[in-house]
Order: C-alpha cells, then structure tokens, then sequence
C-alpha cells in the first residue's frame, strides 16, 4: 500500500493518497521519479489529497515540491505533519 | 499504443477539417435571441441551441471576441450546418459570413420587423432541412495528423499533478509526432511555472509572445485584485482537495503538456492554429470559458484532468474526464470516463495510462457519448474582456 506520493526525492512535502490516514500511523511513500519507498510516521489525521511534511520545516523556509518552490512556510512544522494553508503561503501576490 | 497508421472515424468538412460530432447549431448572436433559439431547437428534433448570456453593447476587442468566439463556435468542424438568429439582421449576417467561409451549410435571421414567432417558423424550416441533410453524411476513415486536441484541467487537487495530468502529458507526447493538433492554456495557473513554459517554446519569438501574454494576465489581476487572491487561485475546492499555492498548482498543471512536446506557437483567445504542434492559448482558467474558446480555435475533443470532480461539459466539443483520485472515481463515477488512480498506488505507470487515456480518446472519437455529453452538460461560456458599453 502506497500511502504517500512525492515527485522528486529534494522534495520537502508529499501528497497522501489514501483515505484515512491516522495520527501515529506508520506510511509507506514513493518517490516517482526515483520509483523508490520511504517510510514515514503520521503525526495528525491527513485528509485524502492533502500534504505532509517529509522533515521538520522551519518558519520562513521555501517549501519544495515537484523540485520546485511552492511558497514558504508560516509557522514551524514537523516531519509527518499536516502541510497546508494554515503554516504555507505564496511568496506572490 | 498509437501509430502513423492509427486512424478513426470522422466527418470531413468542406474545408478538409474533420469532426467527430455532426451537430446542427441554434446559435444566438445575443442575449435577446436564446428564446427563439430554444424554440428552433425544440421544434426540431437533431437541432442544439447554444444559449449565452452576452452580445449587446460590447464593443473594441471584447465585441472583436465575441463575434470570433461565435464565428469560431459555428466553424468548427464538429457542426455540420448553423442556423443563426439575431436581433439585428445585419449581426447575423457578420456571424453567416464568417462561418460561410468553411464552405458548411449556414443561414442568418434577424428578429426585428419579423417578431419571435415569424422567426422561429422562418429558422425551423431551414433547421429541419440542415438536419436531415446532415444525418445522411458519413463518417470516414482519418488519420491522426487531422485530430485537433486540447486540454484544460478542473477541480484540480494534488492527485492532478501526481496522476491525472501527466496522463494527459503522456498522450500528448505521443499525440504531438503523429501531426496532431493541440493546445493547452489558463494563463493564471502557470503562475509560478512560467519559466518552465518559457523553456519550452521551441523558439525566442515564441517565448517572448508567451511572456508577453503571461505579464498581461499578471498585470489585469494586479489590477483588480483586492487581496493576495487566495479565495480564488487556488479555489476553494482546490484548497480543500489539498493545493495550497498557486504555484503547486502551476506545477501541477503544466504536468499536462508532457516532457517532450515544444509550444510551437501562442494564439489569443478562439484564435485558430495554422499547423500542427503544441500551442499555447492565451485564456482564462475557468472551466467552461477556456473549454468554448477550444471549441471557437477549431479543437474537436478536449482531455480533462479533474481531482475534486468538475463536472463540466461543453455542446460542440466532447469533454473527456480522467482522475487519479479514488474518492471521486467513486462518489462522482458517472461524471469519470477514465479512472487513473491505480497509477498512485504503484500498480500502472503513465505509459500505460496515457495509452488508456488515448483509447478512451479514440472511441470518443469515432462517436461514443463522454460522461458529459450522456449527462447533458453543455455549458457554452464567452469570455468577456470588460465592461458593456
């Protein structure tokens, strides 16, 4: 079972793809562009489609997905975290 | 796995277009004209009115686009023949004469002097006649080199950019050197994955007509933007299928033009290709907007990636809907005509679901109903540059 996706292995956030995802569950990753696993701990319930941290991400750093930035992040947050609108934001606009 | 000698079944028009649909078209040049489109339509079993809220008092380049939004829309070669109503004769006679020029079937109406009723008589006897004339055309055997093919994603969460939309990528990778015609668009949403466009375009002119449309956009949003745009790019059923920024979403969303294929040329909006290859189309991100403007540049079968489930369909194009997210290839299954989620639990990779995603394509074309069709969804939506005069 594949409980997470990621696209590149410098990414700092990756995509759950199963429904249900709990708190203190241990997940299986796989980083496409390697076809490789990872394992990683779940530290709070994560929707279907949303993020978590693959590392412990500071307040202010860039946030990397698809090897690319997609913003920074507006609070602390840690390694098997929920990654999202509430500690991300756009650095435009 | 397609070939130069994969084929399917088309209507080749009298401009040497092919079409995998045969509609008759209502088409309405304004607001005040859908009531006696609709009545054509009702009277005449075959024949699809296109209702629209828009055409009075426009003027400048928001008139120039309507009018080749319509044009655009009655010309593709999708629609065999157009009957065109109008409140004023002579707008109706500027949408005939430019459908006219692809040689198809086409007769204008205008209200005044004549009242609904007189209309909708005088309309439904050509209608009848386009209709059972263009029942009796065949469909023949086309090579891909004739197939014109867009994309555009909606609802898009984080399974698009995983799964969905490179799927799409895939098929237009393999599309591309088999003479096919694409395009792809929504200028916002490559926010933040501009520079990867810019890469791309096969050559600088290309890339600075690209950054020109792309600064334009940005420019119109600075414009008119209250806040940092975050109830809008991403929307709310992006954020709550799990985008966070709009440049995740960019990412995600340029996913769809492969990694192969160069953009060979951008267009402004209905703006129509002049040879085969990947283009850009300078457009709005809105499902149903950006769709219509493919219909207007002449496409005649459009892949959509969606994560949440957008519904969308459009009346002249077939609108065919992939996800690779399981949740909503299960509780929205009638609107999914490909279901890619097995590529995020490992059990296919994209070869073999772009592939499928060409499959489901071909079918499609050779005249099998989409989701969207089955379900009547037809939502015919003009771009409006600004306000009315």
């Amino acid at each position: 079972m594949i409980h997470f996706v990621l696209h590149d292995p410098k990414d700092s956030v990756a995509v759950v793809v199963v429904e249900g995802v709990k708190a203190g569950q241990d997940l299986t990753g796989w980083i496409m562009d390697e076809d490789r696993t990872i394992a990683l701990k779940a530290q709070q319930d994560i929707p279907i489609g949303h993020k978590l941290a693959l590392k412990d991400i500071k307040k202010g750093d860039t946030v990397i997905k698809y090897g690319h930035d997609i913003g920074k992040a507006v609070a602390d947050i840690k390694a098997g975290a929920h990654a999202h609108v509430h500690n991300i934001k756009t650095k435009r606009w | 796995m397609i070939s130069g000698k994969t084929t399917f079944q088309g209507y080749r028009r009298e401009n040497g277009r092919v079409g995998v649909r045969n509609h008759v078209l209502i088409l309405p040049v304004d607001d005040l004209s859908n009531a006696a489109a609709e009545a054509v339509a009702n009277n005449i079993k075959g024949a699809m009115a296109i209702p629209h809220p828009y055409g009075r008092l426009q003027f400048g380049a928001d008139l120039d686009l309507h009018f080749r939004t319509l044009i655009g829309a009655g010309s593709n070669p999708n629609v065999a023949a157009v009957v065109v109503i109008c409140i004023e004769e002579s707008w109706a006679k500027r949408v005939v004469d430019g459908i006219a020029r692809t040689g198809k079937p086409v007769t204008g109406f205008g209200i005044e002097l004549h009242g609904d009723h007189d209309t909708v008589m005088r309309a439904s006897k050509v209608a009848k006649e386009y209709v059972q004339w263009a029942s009796e055309l065949k469909r023949i055997e086309c090579p891909l080199s004739d197939l014109w093919v867009s994309c555009k994603c909606g609802e898009s969460d984080t399974t698009s950019g995983c799964g969905s939309n490179p799927t799409v990528g895939n098929a237009f990778d393999k599309l591309e050197p088999l003479g096919a015609t694409l395009v792809f668009g929504e200028t916002t949403e490559i926010t933040g994955g501009e520079q990867i466009v810019a890469a791309r375009c096969a050559t600088p002119e290309v890339r600075d007509k690209w950054m020109f449309m792309f600064d334009r956009y940005q420019e119109v949003i600075n414009r008119h933007k209250v806040d940092d745009l975050s109830d809008s790019q991403p929307t709310k059923g992006n954020i709550a299928g799990g985008l966070t920024t709009i440049e995740e979403k960019a990412l995600g969303n340029i996913q769809k033009i492969g990694k192969k294929c160069k953009v060979i040329g951008v267009i402004d909006k209905a703006e129509t290709p002049t040879r085969p290859g990947l283009w850009f189309m300078d457009s709005s991100s809105a499902a149903a907007e950006m769709v219509t403007l493919c219909a207007a540049s002449g496409y005649v079968v459009h892949l959509f990636p969606t994560g949440q489930g957008n519904v969308i369909g459009n009346p002249i194009l077939p609108v065919i809907k992939l996800t690779a997210n399981p949740r909503t290839a299960r509780t929205m299954s009638e609107h999914i005509d490909l279901d890619v989620s097995g590529l995020l639990q490992r059990e296919k990779n994209l070869d073999q679901t772009g592939d499928e995603l060409l499959a489901v394509m071909l079918r499609t074309c050779n005249g099998r109903l989409t989701a969207a069709e089955a379900l009547g969804h037809r939502e015919f939506v003009l771009t409006r540059l600004y306000e009315s005069a």
